[in-house]
């Protein structure tokens, strides 16, 4: 029993990236019909934003330490942040230590930027071409990001801690009366689910109660008739592009302290949630949501010591074996909508 | 046929004449042969061609005349002319190639290693298990199309992948893939005295080279590349005569307007099916000849990102027309090999006659793109090909080559 328990806790955290990055990628199939293949590269620049921040952060300058000499008798220097100069040494030291949580609110402006560049600059001119030019034009803009931050950064990743307060481990088989330390769970892991459940509930909410939501949702469903009412639908759907890399960045900017954000972290999760996207069906919301829960906590069964001994090999390939399944017999996918890309 | 940016089809548009009559040889037309034998002049005369600069001087490093290069130039140009067979033709883009590559590769080696050293039959049997392979994902993959082709493709190949990474290992000797040892005793003609045995051609090794010094110029004449190249001209020749036969134009009409095909009362997965596994065979003969050359093989080669490459260069150099997979393999090869050695003293060099500080805002612009960057490179180049050029780098010379002519006629007006 704790031993299930302990792989659905293991699935989720997984499962909140894949369904984030999925919930993102399927905004902007079901808005602009966009196969996107550079949403991992999205992913990859949040967790750059985290990276960026806390270099910023850490901007020093050199202070002459009095009274004291270093080991060959020179004044001693020391770097102090230059933040500690402005806000005062503790309240300097919490900034830096808490540099990832502040990354979210210096991400979404970059992310939101990024995606409006995209849309504007490139997207945008291939609407009306077949979705094999898609997936290879952001293939290749996917290409280009990933150097470029592998030029600025380097090709070592880069580790970039949660806040102290969140290191540890959480017992949380004390909660459901199984002994101590039998389910132990990060707290950051935790966090991580919380988060991106906030933000999956945020984004329904915002289309489902909003009347810019209830306008784009009538887009997806009908988008001529949108436009013969007199709304200028393409203008709304360049935002809801904005909002997907955002999605896609805050995704990336909390994973941070889970993989250290290196360049090519993108692609390993783009191969992935598109085949999230896929089981879940093309343009369904809710399915690419549920498909990232389910194939994260999967993957995670199925890793068990129990299931490898009985089919080896199994948790490596589980993901890619459901995916063929679910093509083959449900040419939808879990949950999508009739109609959309059913060829 | 509408499409007249690309010569390519509308020279395919089925005419009644008879094929004798037209000037060529093997069932070609005199226009294909003339392009079977520049591409034949091409890869023989290679040695020469990529080594014009005379040793020792600044301009060696360009050189890409070495026999690990020139394989390289083959085999990949193989693999492209495989795929553009499949994507060109009939438009539906597969993520998952190199995987039919690597179970070729492992084929050939455990060929080697059983059988004999010798590399035909290795070669052959790659091109038959590949072609199984390709056979059963096609057979699933392609009851869809578009993107849920892509990822069924994707998913297959990243599934053998793993496979061959993990529960395999007794097969494909996992992380550290497979090598010939000398514990190998191969049924036919092994060496008897426990040294390493080296692929061979019926005796002649695949290392042999013959090294030509004229003045300055050092030419490597090696026996590998010279099978390698064969292979790639049959190759190339089949993929002329595929490009140009009725199963051809079938696959052109999958790309165009299947619905109407299937009303016709024809069956477009017979044909995509076909080119499938043709394309997959042709993926095994490549993978089988990288291990012909170099005897060990890895998973890496079947990683998604490989089969990315072969994409990129079938797009590159111009899906569809018969030279552009060559063109882009061989344009891709040298980057990886020769533009990505440049490094910041070598530019310094370069830029030397400018003032310093001049000099040093060139490096520093120039230096992103090369060297280590070229990837950089590669992906904007691929990004403008896509948006700006669909018809690769043989459309882009076409349209070059159009505006002379016409400039031309323009002066003698």
């Amino acid at each position: 029993m704790d031993q299930i328990i302990v792989q659905i806790l293991n699935g989720l955290d997984k499962g909140s990236a894949y369904a984030l990055i999925a919930l993102g990628l399927t905004l902007i199939f079901g808005t602009l019909g966009v196969v996107n293949f550079a949403h991992g590269a999205l992913f990859m620049l949040g967790a750059f934003c985290a990276v960026i921040l806390s270099k910023i952060l850490n901007i020093s300058r050199e202070v002459l330490v009095e009274g004291e000499t270093d080991f060959l008798g020179n004044p001693l220097m020391r770097d102090v942040p230059v933040v500690y100069d402005w806000f005062g040494e503790a309240a300097g030291a919490a900034i830096i230590d808490w540099n990832v949580p502040l990354a979210i609110l210096f991400s979404i402006p970059i992310m939101i930027g990024v995606g409006f560049a995209m849309e504007r600059g490139l997207i945008k001119h291939f609407y009306k071409r077949p979705h094999a030019d898609q997936i290879l034009v952001t293939f290749g803009l996917a290409i280009v990001l990933a150097e470029v931050i592998k030029y600025f950064f380097g090709a070592n990743p880069i580790q970039t801690p949660a806040p102290a307060a969140f290191t540890g481990s959480l017992d949380f088989g004390v909660w459901l009366g199984f002994d101590p330390l039998t389910i132990m769970y990060p707290y950051w892991r935790l966090v991580y689910f919380f988060f991106s459940a906030l933000i999956i509930a945020g984004v329904f909410a915002f289309l489902q109660f909003t009347t810019f939501g209830m306008v784009v949702r009538a887009g997806m469903a009908d988008r001529e008739t949108v436009q013969m009412l007199g709304i200028d639908i393409d203008k709304r759907f360049t935002f809801m592009f904005g909002l997907a890399a955002a999605v896609a960045g805050l995704a990336g900017v909390m994973y941070a302290p889970i993989v250290a954000p290196n360049y090519h972290m993108g692609m390993d999760f783009l191969v992935l949630s598109f085949v999230v996207v896929v089981v879940g069906g093309m343009g369904s919301l809710p399915g690419a949501v549920a498909a990232g829960f389910l194939l994260g906590i999967l993957e995670s069964f199925a890793s068990m010591p129990v299931v490898v001994d009985i089919l080896p090999g199994i948790n490596q390939i589980i993901i890619y074996l459901v995916a063929i399944i679910i093509l083959l017999t449900r040419p939808r996918g879990l949950m999508g909508r009739k109609g959309v890309m059913e060829d | 046929m509408t499409d007249q940016t690309n010569p390519s089809v509308t020279t395919a548009a089925p005419s009644p004449r008879p094929r004798a009559a037209s000037g060529g040889f093997l069932g070609l037309t005199k226009r294909d042969s003339t392009l079977m034998l520049i591409v034949f002049a091409l890869v023989v005369l290679a040695p020469f061609i990529l080594n014009p600069f005379p040793e020792g001087s600044a301009m060696a490093q360009f050189n890409a005349g070495y026999p690990d290069l020139m394989q390289r130039f083959v085999i990949f140009g193989i693999f492209a002319i495989g795929f553009n067979i499949l994507f060109g033709l009939t438009g539906y883009l597969s993520f998952g190639h190199a995987a039919f590559l690597g179970v070729g590769s492992y084929a050939a080696i455990w060929s080697m290693k059983l059988v004999t050293l010798n590399v035909i039959p290795g070669i052959l049997f790659a091109i038959v298990v590949a072609g199984l392979f390709s056979l059963v994902v096609g057979f699933v993959s392609l009851r869809r199309s578009g993107i849920y082709f892509s990822i069924l493709t994707l998913a297959f190949a990243q599934m053998m992948f793993a496979m061959a990474y993990s529960v395999l290992t007794p097969i494909t000797g996992g992380e550290t893939g497979l090598q010939i040892k000398n514990t190998d005793t191969p049924l036919f003609g092994g060496p008897t005295d426990g040294s390493i045995g080296r692929a061979n051609l019926f005796g002649a090794e695949m290392g042999n080279s013959y090294e030509l010094a004229l003045g300055n110029w050092l030419f490597t004449f090696n026996l590998g590349y010279y099978i390698a190249a064969v292979f790639m001209l049959i190759a190339f020749y089949l993929s002329i005569r595929v490009f140009r036969s009725p199963f051809g134009m079938m696959l052109r009409a999958v790309k165009s307007n299947q619905q109407r095909m299937n009303y016709t009362g024809l069956t477009p997965k017979r044909y995509t099916l076909w080119a499938f596994i043709i394309s997959g065979m042709y993926a095994g003969l490549a993978g089988g000849l990288m291990v012909a050359m170099d005897t060990q093989v890895g998973p890496e080669r079947m990683f998604w990102t490989a089969s990315g490459e072969v994409v990129i260069m079938t797009i590159l150099g111009g899906a569809g027309t018969l030279m552009g997979p060559i063109l882009g393999a061989g344009f891709i090869k040298y980057m990886e090999n020769i533009i990505s050695k440049i490094n910041k003293d070598i530019l310094h060099e370069w830029f030397a006659f400018m003032p310093d500080g001049l000099e040093d805002v060139m490096v520093s612009l120039v230096y992103p793109f090369i060297g280590k960057g070229w990837h950089l490179t590669l992906g904007i180049m691929f990004m403008l090909v896509v948006i700006f050029l669909p018809g690769g780098l043989v459309e882009g010379g076409q349209r070059i080559a159009a505006k002379f002519r016409r400039n031309k006629t323009a002066g003698d007006n």
